[in-house]
């Protein structure tokens, strides 16, 4: 700790930060722009200038930009000097020269960085007398809306969009006072964090293009914290709501998961909550029913004695729960494809007993060699892709502090280190979009990249331990890599369907000591998977066999996880099928009875992430009756709360009784009173309803959480599992994310959300695994289909929004090329279904090795890998 | 003895031609890379360059010697370290290195060889402004001569060192001249500048410990290892080492440039060799030493053109090439001109200087055309104290704050008149 | 499609650097002396050829003003219009030259024969105005010296 005197009185800041970081760490109010607390300083903007002093008798003082002033032991500086307070004034004077009036029509109003900032700098009149430039915006497609003439040059987005996210096709044009952003010509951001501009961007220029559609301000929304459902790395979001339908998701701070960023798969998957293929109302046999007939149909065919329950790893824990205790844990069944659920035990197995530790993405970002075994993680769990984008740049930072270049001056650092990048191996079925920052790619099948995952751990583990025949370089260069590292990472997942490879991974994270991240598909699959229930083909069996009349499925489409071969017949056979689920399916549409199911935006519960830990989401609003959370429409009249079910949860499943602490219960209160979910602006609520009736109806009731549905409530930051939005007094934009935090860019005040399920095994430390594949040979005629992931279109659930589907490809085969020629349709038999499918050459794809899009209807429900044969159609 | 006198031009040729290898070695040239290769340690040629007390001529003045002491040396040192020559001469008004380098392209090129000796560089480049083509077209031609009598390349001269040196040529922008944007240009870049630390001389081009020298400063490098750093610093009248080259333009009699002691008085510069104002015109002020100086009056005059001398008038003497303002011409339309230009060459990185310069230039633009209002002049001093050196980024914004801040107060009335008669009163 | 000299001459400027897009602005200019100006075809050839995206490429066009991203005429005039110039009588220079072609700054003949655009000072301040004409130096300029000028140039 050093002492630097604001003002004239003393303060204890961290030597190893800048100094505007450190005031905005102590709560003051000093302005910035180009300064971002992930992104580091550049000195551009000119804004967080302050007065420094040599020491206590210098009167006069120099003006500094606090964002590039190190907070060494003794700094003297002055906010409140009036001469760094009209510099500031000077700087949004000269910001807001050719700033539109628009504010009344901007979506970034009332949430608008600039506009604080303009209002903390106290500028209320126009000096500027000459015509204003104005730019021509671009069509950047369906996520991300354009309005340059709004910019301020602050150059966040190119460093964020560029040297972050490492995106390339958006960048600053032209220079002076008209430097232009954007992509050399109109077109769709190419780069899977492009939403983030949205939140980057200080004003509004980058705007989310789906809340343009059912715009609404912030301070007009109902927030509520929660969990993103569309991948297994569960980052936090928070989701706003109005008249019943979510207007957006943005970023929620979590230091140890997401930080400041999400991917576009998550901010703007949400859209599936308001799509008109939402179950909406009970249905029985296909008409329409009431809630207590639909009830009381359940209660019967349950009580028969003969019900069977199918989970589900995007439905909760509360919900897998109620659906166990209901059809008893004998009859309830894990709701993942067999293959895939013996991975998942697999990779829970290792995890629990291994001495391995999953790392949170914070520790992700900061390993300074990683080996990927088999997963294309920017399209599986993209988030993490953007973290080991950090994670290579360890090396410059080695530089930096041999250069005495604090790490937070970014613009130093990358200049002195230039493309400098610590290794990163991506060893994978196919080419994957962070290869670009690889210090080595290898490309092959499954078992060969097991069979190299081996070898790499036996340098380690003992001469039997490897494939043995592989006696190439890349081993020894990760090997050493990984050697050399002082925080290495394996990151590792059930993509490519092999045991082998996550038992590879496993070896060389243990054998060297690496953190070991194994990346799951679905918000809740860990959860899932740690409630037990016996495999889905036992369900399917005991119904084919006639021992279940009833089955119950939870927020599941059986067509996605076995083959509708499969399927069919047994949902033909099953006398009674009930559904619980919130988008119509295949499965829902063969259901007798249908329950409207709430989604993550209109319920509460916990989901357990990729790392183990366990999140509560809440929701943004009460669904519209009859629509209610699973959990609800399983339960008895026993749980009222959620509290229940979770205490009930805690009993039964001690290990993940723990959920529970996820965050405080429903009676947690701050000063006697509840978290309001709507920013204390919130308008016209009394004028809401006036159409129908012009008495003000009470917000509805919140049984399951301490949050309110109003703007009644504490004006406390509350703790960091219930902060719906983020707002300090004259900090109406994301940034007010500085306040909540104990040092900006920090864990959240009260520690971050969550608690980790899963830690290392005590296990001894010399067992490994030696069960090493034979290497993959090709077949004549026949290709080995292997998943190809994508970030928009693989998830069920974003693949209804609206902007994701126009983003998503269409099914499709992967092939390497072999006379096959680009976009022909070719038939692709496999899992004796036959698929009509356009060809997408992949020159990459190892011999014998296709490609089949994964998740895309009708591509679906297929184990992969597995063998198939393709041919042209004449 | 003229060419001790004016050790820079004194071997140049009367015709214009540039002084080709021949005639360059028969005038003593290549001894000083001689020297250093067979008897001075690098550290020697450094501390050599110190004594003689020789300071930029790009424009700030810093002590060269000084400069080359902070580049790490030994082994240990990433590889390889750069020597850059800047030759981007943008600056309004500055027309010096342009000469040095068409007429004796060796001179710099032997000035360069032994600034990369003293700090172990192995690749040189030169910053070549586009427009010089001349220039281009006699350094190539030298550098191919300086490779083929192995005074570059590897071994040079059967001394072990090797230095690889390249012309680039750049396509455009002012910002290309200020060091740091000049290392993000070469590195294929926006010329924005750069923030230290890093400095070049740790981590510049590439990452690499960089020193970047103007033209002239390096042509001086020769000359001090040949007659010593007590001879360079006799050159000149003041506590600056050497001579340097002057440079007048505007209404004068006779504009042009020479290379005269360090220090020579302002008087002496404008009235004996640009032979004073033409015919019926009067002085009302000059900027010193290019664009970005402040003017001075003709109460100023007696003071020395040299690093110290003009802060008395609070100037500089910048690149020591003055531009003359005379009683015909509108000091209101000539800061016009200057902030137009400014404005232009900005680079859109800080908002005082994107920002500000633009609406100055629209300000004197409007003044100009009869357009000006009450509170203009305010408003551009307090733009112009606004790009106070360490409020903007880089020196761009703070070089135009200073012919704006002066012209304000030397030639107030003019601004006023604009505005209170509505038009340019030289129109 | 670069072309194979084109090539050939951007390989040849790479090698004096030791980072492949350190070559970026060197190939500009060659492209841009191959085809007189830097078309979004070129853009796009360059950008395939480095390696480097659209958008990178054109970031780094956009910013020097000797790159043209606009087509331009068979001669290049750039009148200086810097100080010294200024002073030395080179708005009477430029309105001739406004009348002479008919355009102003940033335009191009109709004819494609003159694109004027204005510059920074070309470092002969002793000889003002001054002007370029396809990297030709023309000095000590006046009103009545244009006409003349030009006609070199067809
Ligand atoms: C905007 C700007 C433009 C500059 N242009 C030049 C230039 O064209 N030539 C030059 O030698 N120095 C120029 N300088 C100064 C350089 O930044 C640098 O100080 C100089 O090249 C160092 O060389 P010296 O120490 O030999 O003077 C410029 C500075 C600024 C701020
Ligand atoms: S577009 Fe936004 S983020 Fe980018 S420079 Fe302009 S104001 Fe800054
Ligand atoms: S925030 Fe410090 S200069 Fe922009």
């Amino acid at each position: 700790m050093a002492t630097v005197y604001i003002d004239n009185k003393p303060y204890p800041v961290n030597p190893q930060e800048n100094l505007l970081h450190q005031c905005l760490s102590l709560g003051f109010n000093l302005p910035y722009f180009c300064w971002h607390p992930a992104l580091g300083s550049v000195g551009a903007c000119r804004q967080c200038a302050v007065k420094h002093f040599k020491d206590e008798h210098d009167t006069q003082g120099k003006i500094v930009m606090a964002c590039v002033t190190a907070a060494v032991d003794g700094t003297r500086i002055s906010i409140d000097d009036p001469e760094a307070a009209s510099f500031r004034a000077g700087v949004i004077e000269g910001l807001m020269l050719n700033h539109p009036h628009d504010c009344p029509v901007c979506d970034e109003g009332g949430e608008c960085h600039l506009q604080d900032m303009t209002v903390m700098t106290g500028l209320a009149h126009r000096r500027y007398r000459f015509e204003k430039r104005t730019f021509r915006n671009q069509d950047l497609g369906p996520l991300v809306n354009h309005e340059m003439n709004r910019c301020i040059q602050c150059y966040r987005c190119v460093r964020f969009y560029r040297d972050y996210a490492g995106g390339k096709d958006l960048n600053s044009f032209s220079l002076h006072d008209t430097v232009f952003f954007g992509r050399e010509r109109d077109g769709v951001l190419e780069s899977e964090f492009a939403g983030n501009l949205v939140e980057v961007c200080p004003t509004g220029v980058f705007t989310d293009k789906t809340l343009k559609q059912h715009y609404t301000r912030k301070w007009d929304q109902l927030f509520a914290p929660s969990v993103c459902v569309h991948c297994g790395t569960g980052c936090n979001t928070s989701v706003g709501e109005r008249y019943g339908t979510v207007r957006r998701t943005v970023n929620r701070y979590n230091h140890e998961v997401n930080g400041y960023f999400l991917c576009d798969r998550g901010r703007f998957g949400y859209e599936f909550v308001n799509s008109e293929r939402r179950i909406r109302e009970p249905r029985l046999r296909g008409e329409p029913a009431a809630p207590e007939t639909a009830i009381e149909h359940l209660r019967r065919a349950v009580a028969h004695g003969g019900a069977v329950g199918i989970g589900s790893p995007r439905a909760s824990l509360e919900s897998n729960f109620a659906l166990r205790s209901l059809v008893g844990a004998g009859r309830f069944f894990c709701g993942i494809a067999d293959g895939e659920a013996s991975l998942i035990r697999l990779m829970l197995d290792i995890l629990r007993t291994k001495p391995v530790r999953v790392p949170t993405l914070q520790e992700i970002e900061l390993s300074d060699a990683v080996l990927v075994l088999g997963e294309d993680v920017a399209n599986t769990a993209p988030r993490i892709a953007l973290s080991l984008r950090q994670s290579v740049r360890q090396s410059s930072f080695d530089i930096a502090n041999k250069l005495k270049i604090p790490l937070w001056l970014d613009n130093g650092v990358r200049d002195a280190a230039q493309d400098r990048r610590s290794p990163l191996f991506v060893l994978a079925t196919q080419a994957t979009r962070i290869d670009e920052i690889a210090t080595e790619t290898f490309r092959a099948a499954p078992d060969d990249l097991a069979r190299v995952g081996f070898e790499i751990g036996k340098s380690v583990i003992g001469p039997d331990s490897g494939a043995g025949g592989i006696g190439c370089d890349l081993v020894n260069e990760i090997s050493t890599a990984l050697k050399n590292a002082k925080r290495p990472l394996v990151i590792s997942g059930s993509s490519c369907g092999s045991a082998a490879v996550i038992q590879a991974a496993a070896n060389i994270a243990q054998a060297y000591g690496a953190a070991l991240y194994y990346t799951l598909p679905e918000c809740n699959t860990i959860g899932a998977a740690l409630m037990g229930g016996g495999s889905l083909t036992s369900a399917f069996d005991l119904i084919r066999n006639g021992y279940a009349d009833t089955l119950i499925v939870l927020e599941n489409d059986l067509y996605r996880r076995a083959p509708r071969a499969e399927v069919d017949p047994l949902l033909e056979k099953v006398p009674h099928l009930i559904v619980l689920d919130s988008l119509v399916n295949d499965t829902s549409a063969k259901a007798e009875l249908l329950l409207p199911a709430a989604t993550f935006a209109e319920s509460d519960g916990t989901f357990v992430s990729s790392e183990g830990r366990a999140q509560r989401f809440f929701q943004a609003f009460v669904p519209g009756d009859p629509i209610r959370e699973s959990w609800r429409w399983l339960t008895d009249e026993s749980w009222t709360r959620l509290d229940d079910v979770l205490a009930a949860l805690a009993r039964e499943i001690p290990e993940l009784g723990r959920a529970r602490d996820a965050a405080p219960s429903a009676a947690f209160r701050m000063a006697g009173a509840k978290i309001p979910r709507a920013p204390h602006r919130y308008s016209g609520r009394t004028a809401m309803l006036a159409n129908i009736t012009v008495s003000e109806p009470k917000p509805p009731d919140d049984p399951d959480s301490p949050l309110s549905f109003s703007m009644e409530g504490t004006e406390d930051k509350p703790p960091g599992p219930l902060i719906p939005f983020f707002w300090s007094p004259g900090w109406n934009s994301i940034q007010a994310t500085n306040f909540y935090q104990k040092e900006v860019a920090g864990p959240l005040r009260g520690g971050d959300p969550g608690v980790r399920l899963i830690e290392p095994g005590q296990s001894n430390g010399k067992s490994y695994f030696s069960e090493i594949p034979e290497p993959f040979s090709p077949r004549q005629g026949e290709w080995l289909m292997i998943p190809i992931n994508h970030i928009f279109g693989s998830d069920e659930l974003s693949l209804s929004a609206p902007a994701i589907a126009e983003l998503a490809p269409g099914p499709y085969v992967a092939i390497g090329s072999n006379g096959f020629a680009h976009e022909s349709e070719v038939s692709v038999t496999i899992a004796d279904e036959t698929f009509r499918l356009p060809v997408r050459i992949r020159p990459e794809l190892p011999a014998g090795i296709a490609g089949l899009s994964y998740g895309i209807p009708p591509v679906v429900g297929i184990r992969l890998p597995q063998f198939g044969k393709i041919e042209k159609i004449s | 003895m003229l060419a001790i006198e004016k050790p820079l031009t004194g071997n140049m040729r009367g015709d214009g031609s540039p002084v080709d290898i021949d005639a360059y070695e028969a005038g003593g040239g290549y001894q000083a890379l001689r020297k250093i290769l067979h008897g001075m340690e690098p550290k020697q040629v450094t501390q050599e360059i110190k004594s003689a007390n020789l300071r930029g001529r790009g424009g700030a003045g810093f002590s060269t010697g000084t400069k080359w002491s902070f580049v790490p040396l030994g082994p240990d040192v990433p590889n390889p370290t750069y020597l850059v020559c800047n030759a981007d001469e943008m600056e309004p008004g500055t027309f010096k290195d342009r000469l040095l380098m068409e007429r004796d392209p060796h001179q710099l090129i032997e000035g360069m060889i032994v600034a990369c000796y003293a700090i172990e560089g192995d690749v040189a480049y030169i910053f070549l402004r586009n427009e010089y083509r001349l220039c281009a077209e006699r350094i190539s031609r030298a550098l191919a001569e300086a490779y083929d009598r192995n005074y570059l390349g590897k071994n040079i001269l059967g001394s072990g060192f090797n230095l690889e040196m390249r012309l680039h040529i750049s396509a455009g922008r002012y910002m290309c001249g200020e060091e740091s944007g000049l290392l993000n240009a070469l590195e294929g870049k926006r010329a924005n500048p750069r923030l230290k630390p890093p400095y070049p001389t740790t981590a510049g081009l590439f990452g690499k410990p960089t020193v970047v020298n103007n033209v002239e400063t390096l042509c001086c490098v020769p000359h001090i290892i040949n007659h010593g750093a007590e001879w360079f610093r006799a050159l000149s009248h003041s506590d600056d080492g050497g001579t340097k080259l002057y440079g007048v333009s505007g209404k004068v009699k006779r504009p042009g440039l020479w290379e005269l002691p360090m220090g020579t008085p302002v008087r002496e510069i404008l009235e004996d060799h640009a032979g004073g104002m033409r015919d019926g015109l009067k002085l009302r002020g000059l900027v010193p030493g290019g664009a970005s100086t402040e003017f001075i009056t003709d109460a100023d005059l007696d003071l020395p053109m040299d690093f110290k001398g003009l802060a008395k008038a609070g100037s500089r003497m910048g690149t020591g090439t003055m531009i003359v303002l005379d009683d015909n011409t509108c000091p209101v339309g000539m800061t016009w001109n200057l902030m137009q230009f400014f404005a232009r060459e900005s680079c859109g990185w800080c908002t005082p200087c994107w920002s500000g310069l633009g609406w100055a230039e629209r300000l004197l633009a409007a003044m100009e055309d009869g357009n000006g209002e009450q509170g203009d002049i305010e408003k551009l001093e307090q733009l112009a104290k606004w790009w106070s050196p360490g409020n903007t980024f880089c020196a761009l914004a703070p070089g135009a704050a200073e012919p704006l801040q002066s012209a304000l107060k030397h030639f107030r009335d003019d601004f006023e008149r604009h505005i209170r008669e509505g038009h340019c009163p030289h129109h | 499609m670069l072309t194979a000299e084109e090539i050939g001459e951007i390989e040849h400027e790479a090698k004096n650097y030791p980072v492949r897009s350190a070559v970026t602005i060197d190939a500009l200019q060659i492209v841009q002396r191959h085809r007189g100006w830097v078309s979004d075809e070129a853009i796009q050839d360059l950008a395939n050829h480095l390696g480097v995206s659209k958008a990178d490429l054109d970031s780094v066009a956009s910013f020097y003003n000797l790159i043209y991203r606009h087509r331009v005429g068979r001669h290049v005039i750039h009148l200086c219009d810097s100080v010294s110039c200024w002073v030395m009588g080179y708005r009477q220079v430029r309105e001739e030259l406004e009348k002479q072609l008919g355009i102003d700054f940033g335009g191009t003949t109709a004819d494609s024969r003159f694109t004027f655009l204005p510059v920074v000072c070309l470092g002969c301040c002793d000889h003002a105005p001054a002007m370029l004409i396809d990297g030709d130096l023309h000095t000590d300029l006046s009103p009545g010296s244009i006409a003349n000028t030009l006609e070199r140039y067809l």
